[in-house]
């Protein structure tokens, strides 16, 4: 099975390592992946702004670069719902690029059916249940099965971890006093759980939580999932 | 100058988030919410089927309205009852009005209804020298506070025990207590006074029954069945969505209204109103009038996509899960629906121009499509309003011109690959962050690291 990865622009400028890490996993477990060179960004945050006519422009060009592979694998909840759920709707129909494009969690545990990947991470840590993986691929069991069969690694759940932590794109942008508010009740609910990483599978809300974060000085660390599975 | 919506909405929510009592208040309130409704839930053999069955019946029903909406006339008038249609919240006050005239109308009680929220009644009857008392407690509250109900289902949900009563102690004078049920009973003995003399009981509906002729009232004390059946004259004020077929589909609704609004299996009391007093009967009202209301509910009948916001049952559910409501409250969206479902409807509404801000504040985390009894799409219907908002240009220039820009940029590898460059430089240079303010402004951006995923590949890549 050959398997095309699909970075999104903010993972390959901003957080390269989550790519970097994500292949790391594959590559263990013995995937073929390859990356489209062509690729740039799925749409989404003119979609979500309702610019539908240019990310339907930018839906048709990842529909053609992702043409004819087996699967297609993405270190984001966010960027995957985009191309499975809603490329339909904006095109106007499915196709088997938007139907085998699959979030790095589900492709491992549903794809692959592996739910321990050999990774070692010696640390508490609390799961940020991201909504487009959450609420949009109905992903809740997949990222705690990964993260349990790590070594050392303690998790614990926090009391709002199904709660949205207020990044929403340019939601975050526009309405920064909701955004923030939402950030501290996500923040106050992680520190309770007294972890020591608050591990996502979607970097913009880990964005989102880590800003916050820093600037408050708090001594919580913010790690993709993809990173906690490439450690050894 | 006069302010629009949208800067009274980021005025009122930049007020709110700062409030820190009034967010612990709210969170607490809906937190002991949130305990009784998963109680609620778990008495459901299958909560999921439930709710796709109430969505099959209300599709059903709003998809056949107008077949629905004269079936129900048709019985209402056999059962010796009035219809009125009111195209507009003018036409309906109007009605009232009329009504309240020829009955010599002094004292109006009412029962808690939104609809009549929506078309202003309390104003319009003051304004026509009719007393119009709210009997439901929680309304009762907001009158006398001179405030907008704060959540379609607890009207008062952001006030604590002490501010009621400290309400009470200055605008009715009457002793400090802490105790909720001496709360209860000041106002039940005010309120049983006007239930004895008013002239004009006026109720919403949660139900309107096709195959009967009925109105259904769900309530927990009480004031809605007194505020029908004392006074001489009956007004019952319906959206047209509030429609089901059949008699029968209240042993699926009643539950599902009840346990998604405040996780009761059943509230206290359910009515049912099946028209005037009788021949053979000693009490009710002589007259029943119901007034079904448009206002707006056609255009969004008339919206194939977005049809299925009609099928909403007004439980509040969507507003107590949502992150927006929970920390901004329901004062500062100022419409009448607050909330997702308030967001979604309200530029179907009213204007579409001027709320159109209600879509965006949103982060369409779509946990109110969760929790809706009877499946309403709700996060997306925003992103429907938001292209429709797009697409009526209502936003700016500058907007509309960097969205082009960006587009251009990304369809090129190339193009991509310079601008990514550019910020990467100015980012690690320190220039880009002030650009990104509202954001950066109580948050550390993240530096970008110099190597991109692209360049990365380009050096320990394969294949393609």
């Amino acid at each position: 099975m050959r398997v095309a990865l699909f970075i999104p622009c903010f993972i390959d400028q901003l957080f390269p390592k989550v790519g970097i890490a994500m292949v790391t996993v594959l590559r263990r477990l013995k995937v073929d992946v390859y990356y489209p060179r062509e690729q740039t960004c799925c749409g989404q945050p003119a979609f979500n702004t309702g610019y539908w006519p240019e990310a339907r422009e930018l839906a048709a060009r990842y529909c053609e670069i992702f043409a004819d592979v087996d699967a297609i694998v993405c270190p984001s909840g966010s960027c995957t719902a985009m191309v499975r759920n809603f490329y339909p709707e904006l095109l106007g129909k499915a196709s088997l690029t938007t139907a085998h494009t699959y979030e790095f969690t589900e492709f491992l545990v549903k794809k692959l059916g592996v739910t321990d990947v050999g990774a070692k991470f010696p640390a508490r840590v609390t799961y940020h249940d991201s909504c487009h993986a959450l609420r949009e691929l109905r992903l809740k069991d997949e990222p705690r099965q990964l993260l349990r069969n790590v070594q050392g690694l303690e998790l614990v759940e926090m009391d709002q971890a199904e709660t949205c932590c207020g990044f929403g794109g340019t939601f975050s942008v526009k309405f920064p006093m909701i955004s923030y508010a939402m950030d501290e009740v996500k923040v106050t609910s992680i520190q309770k759980t007294g972890a020591q990483y608050v591990v996502s599978g979607d970097s913009s809300c880990l964005m989102q939580i880590d800003g916050y974060l820093r600037r408050q000085n708090l001594p919580i660390q913010t790690i993709s999932l993809a990173e906690v599975l490439a450690s050894t | 100058m006069t302010t629009s919506a949208f800067e009274q909405f980021t005025h009122d929510a930049t007020a709110k988030t700062a409030d820190l009592r009034h967010r612990a208040v709210i969170q607490k309130n809906i937190a002991s919410y949130d305990a009784a409704v998963a109680r609620g839930k778990s008495r459901f053999a299958d909560w999921q089927n439930a709710r796709s069955h109430a969505a099959a019946v209300k599709w059903e029903t709003i998809n056949h309205l107008d077949r629905y909406l004269e079936q129900f006339e048709a019985n209402v008038l056999a059962n010796g009852g009035h219809v009125f249609w009111a195209e507009t919240a003018e036409d309906a006050r109007a009605h009232v009005l009329q009504l309240a005239r020829r009955h010599g109308v002094q004292k109006v009680v009412k029962s808690k209804s939104m609809t009549t929220e929506e078309i202003h009644l309390n104003d319009a009857l003051e304004a026509a020298g009719i007393h119009a008392v709210e009997t439901d407690l929680g309304e009762y509250i907001c009158q006398i506070r001179g405030e907008p109900p704060y959540h379609i289902v607890t009207p008062v949900m952001h006030l604590t025990k002490a501010d009621i009563a400290q309400t009470f102690q200055e605008k009715l004078g009457t002793p400090p207590t802490d105790s909720a049920e001496e709360l209860a009973m000041i106002a039940r003995a005010r309120l049983r006074r006007e239930f004895m003399t008013a002239d004009m009981g006026i109720t919403g509906a949660n139900f309107a029954i096709a195959d009967t002729g009925m109105i259904a009232i769900t309530e927990n004390e009480g004031n809605a069945r007194l505020s029908f059946s004392l006074p001489r004259v009956h007004v019952a004020i319906v959206g047209i969505e509030k429609l089901i077929p059949r008699f029968e589909d209240l042993a699926l609704f009643w539950p599902l209204l009840s346990t998604s609004g405040t996780g009761q299996a059943i509230t206290a009391y359910s009515s049912l109103i099946g028209g005037p007093r009788q021949e053979h009967e000693v009490d009710g009202p002589r007259e029943f009038h119901v007034i079904l209301l448009d206002n707006g509910r056609t255009r969004l009948l008339a919206d194939a996509e977005q049809r299925d916001a009609l099928h909403c049952i007004r439980c509040g559910a969507c507003l107590n899960t949502c992150p927006i409501y929970k920390n901004i409250g329901g004062h500062a969206y100022n419409t009448t629906y607050q909330g997702p479902i308030g967001s979604v409807i309200t530029p179907h509404l009213r204007d579409a121009q001027e709320w159109s801000h209600l879509a965006y504040a949103s982060s369409l985390c779509g946990s109110c499509t969760d929790v809706c009894p009877v499946r309403i799409d709700l996060h997306h219907h925003l992103l429907h309003n938001r292209r429709n908002a797009i697409e009526h240009k209502f936003d700016n220039l500058i907007q509309r011109f960097l969205f082009r820009a960006w587009l251009w940029t990304m369809q090129s590898p190339v193009r991509y690959a310079i601008a990514a460059k550019l910020g990467n430089f100015a980012l690690r240079r320190g220039f880009a962050q002030a650009f990104l303010k509202p954001w950066t402004a109580k948050r550390e951006f993240p530096m970008p690291p110099k190597q991109s995923f692209r360049d990365y590949w380009r050096q320990h890549g394969t294949g393609a």
